[in-house]
């Protein structure tokens, strides 16, 4: 009796049990994915259509979102529509069918482009000396290493909004408000933390008898770092870049509070897109869609590295 | 002139003195074995050669040039390690072509690749050059991590237990390849081991550790045969060595300060009959090993093992009367002390 129910639970999952498995994980990834699909969609509502009560399902798609997320327009009286020249270009068309004119391009690629500078110069920083100071903490008798790895991991445990004032002086006096400059800088405070604690457990993971090898095969102990150390710690290096980002591409607090213009990134900028009357949903909607093409792209990229497992294979036991 | 020589080195971690007033001379294309428990300080002291590890005291000299403060890229020493050998990442032959490639000593490209071909035939792994490292088996994996250090002409190898993880046929095929190199090529090696059959086959000199401390150093026979103290004897030799208290078996040779006899199984003969000269065992068990058997014996209440032939027909229960053929004896301390010349044919 005892004997069948452990076989049982060794054993392959029978046809039944493997078809509820894949419903319930279908119906949680249908949950999930809900929200993105509604915002995706949205951003091809006509602006009527994506506040329309009872939401529409179905509904005639328009690129308008997108043409009102990347220009500024203006509303003009139909006699002076009626001078100007008829427009050149699908887009001009489509406002002018509105009753508007483009006046220019609008924020956003320079708002994006901020986003992408900030969070990866940041990401990349923070993973830079957390790798090397992982390292440090993991292979050398660092003097009072375990009060300084908790002094780093307590850089983090203030909430944004008990250190924005000080950080708000600070940036103010070191003229470091709304740069990018100080946003990668704040960024990378911030990220290192992570980035040592994730690091450093990946680092010791990696058996010391590697660079010790390459050491006495003739390496100094920097280049040992680079041929043996490094490939080994991709893993983990990619793990905390993919963390790392995604807190520098998603912060919120600091950025309301310390950019306003030149370094604006995303988030504080999607939720003020207004169009007429309000808030642009559709143009909201496309924001938010692009807004999340990178983090997918750079986490889809890594994904080879993440899954690759860590030092597995060639031990001798 | 000495290749490798350890003055004096001490070396400690927090409490533990993994090795203690260690002085060893290595001499050019010598062999040299190191034996001990687990926990002797054997990896410390190939370490400590190596530059991986700094002594608290002593000097490390390699080539008569004293290393104690060199990195270990500048020693010109190759190190087989006991574990994790292999580099994951890169393929077989990258591996065997990583200490090639080293800043120390670039190699041409032509000459990398015809070294790594002859290293990979001698070690059978010509096959496998392609794979990465971590598709081998634990046996391969070992050999091509000897193969890392072989593709080099270092000074000296220290090769820590390099064939703990093979088989019994493959570790005997090597242990007679890498002898036969080091004998054709004059490398000098020193070389870690648990198994007393590479240490004894292999050796040119044995050094038996415990502790921290390096009790004895000779050839093979010199350890088997004339070991300083019991300890020695102890590790050597397959049934272990029987030490027995001196009053179960006085007379003959025996030195008056003589506490305790050592009995290996050739110092041992049985009469199968109880009316013998000597003292009288009873046969306790009688283990049956194919080739050999090995008998347990109880005299008084103190166990004896040797070995027997198989046609011997001994049974549990048995009385046989032992004769001893030039045991060893040791003193109070455990030191070894000479027999009684005088006595010896007594
Ligand atoms: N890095 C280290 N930190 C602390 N203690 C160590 C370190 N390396 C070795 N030791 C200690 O030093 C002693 C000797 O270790 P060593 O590795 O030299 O033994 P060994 O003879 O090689 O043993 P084995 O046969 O098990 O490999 C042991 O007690 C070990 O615990
Ligand atoms: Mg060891």
């Amino acid at each position: 009796m005892n004997l069948s129910v452990t076989a049982h639970s060794v054993a392959e999952p029978t046809a039944r049990s493997k078809r509820i498995a894949s419903f319930v994980v279908v119906i949680y990834a249908l949950v999930t994915i809900l929200p993105l699909v509604w915002i995706f969609l949205t951003g091809f509502k006509t602006p009527p259509d994506s506040i329309a009560y009872p939401p529409k399902i179905l509904f005639e798609p328009s690129v308008e979102g997108y043409v009102n997320l990347f220009t500024t327009r203006s509303r003009q009286t139909p006699e002076f529509l009626e001078s100007l020249p008829p427009p050149q270009t699908w887009y001009e068309r489509l406002v002018r069918s509105r009753n508007m004119v483009i006046g220019g391009p609008s924020k956003v690629v320079p708002r994006f482009a901020n986003s992408m500078i900030i969070a990866f110069g940041s990401t990349f920083l923070a993973v830079c000396f957390g790798t090397i100071a992982a390292y440090a903490f993991s292979r050398f008798r660092v003097p009072l290493a375990d009060d300084l790895l908790f002094f780093i991991l307590s850089t983090r445990m203030m909430p944004p909004i008990a250190v924005a004032v000080p950080i708000y002086l600070m940036f103010r006096n070191l003229g470091l408000t709304d740069t990018k400059l100080g946003m990668i800088l704040l960024y990378t405070a911030v990220n290192v933390s992570l980035a040592v604690w994730l690091l450093k457990g990946f680092m010791d993971e990696i058996p010391r008898e590697y660079e010790e090898a390459a050491m006495v095969d003739g390496y100094s102990r920097l280049r040992a770092f680079f041929k043996v150390v490094l490939p080994q710690a991709t893993t983990g290096i990619a793990a905390t870049a993919i963390f790392c980002l995604i807190f520098a591409w998603n912060e919120y607090a600091f950025a309301v509070l310390l950019t306003s213009g030149e370094a604006q990134t995303m988030p504080p900028f999607i939720p003020f897109i207004i169009g007429e009357g309000g808030q642009d949903w559709p143009a909201v909607a496309a924001a938010t869609t692009l807004f999340f093409i990178p983090i997918l792209l750079f986490t889809i990229l890594l994904r080879r590295h993440l899954l690759r497992g860590i030092t597995f294979g060639a031990v001798r036991k | 002139m000495a290749e490798v020589a350890l003055v004096d080195v001490s070396k400690s971690f927090g409490a533990v003195d993994a090795v203690r007033n260690l002085s060893l001379s290595i001499a050019n294309g010598e062999f040299v074995v190191l034996l001990g428990p687990t926990g002797a300080g054997k990896t410390t002291t190939l370490r400590l050669i190596a530059g991986l590890e700094r002594p608290d005291r002593g000097n490390v000299l390699i080539q008569g040039r004293i290393v104690t403060e060199a990195v270990p890229a500048e020693r010109d020493v190759a190190f087989v390690f006991q574990q994790y050998s292999l580099y994951p990442h890169l393929t077989v032959y990258d591996n065997l072509a990583f200490p090639l490639r080293s800043p120390a000593r670039r190699m041409d490209e032509q000459l990398v690749r015809r070294r790594i071909h002859q290293v990979a035939e001698l070690l059978h792994v010509e096959q496998k050059l392609g794979n990465r490292a971590t598709a081998l088996s634990g046996g391969e994996m070992q050999r091509v991590a000897i193969g890392r250090a072989l593709v080099r002409e270092p000074a000296v190898y220290l090769m820590d237990e390099p064939l703990s993880s093979l088989d019994a046929k493959l570790r005997a095929e090597l242990r007679l390849e890498l002898k036969r190199i080091q004998r054709e090529l004059g490398t000098t090696i020193l070389y870690v081991t648990h198994d007393q059959i590479e240490a004894m086959t292999m050796a040119d000199r044995i050094g038996v550790m415990n502790e921290g401390v390096l009790i004895q150093l000779g050839t093979p026979r010199e350890i088997y045969e004339r070991p300083d103290n019991a300890y020695v004897a102890s590790r050597l030799g397959a049934p272990a060595i029987n030490l027995v208290p001196a009053e179960l078996l006085a007379g003959g040779a025996m030195p008056p300060n003589a506490r305790t006899v050592g009995l290996r199984t050739e110092h041992i003969r049985m009469i199968c009959s109880a009316d013998g000269p000597g003292p009288v065992a009873q046969v306790h068990w009688v283990e049956h090993l194919g080739d050999q058997n090995h008998v347990h014996l109880k005299i008084a209440s103190h166990s004896l093992v040797t070995l027997a032939d198989p046609a011997q027909q001994l049974k549990a229960g048995d009385r046989v009367s032992l004769a001893f053929d030039d045991p060893l004896y040791f003193d109070q301390a455990g030191n070894r002390v000479a027999a009684n010349e005088s006595g010896r044919q007594a």
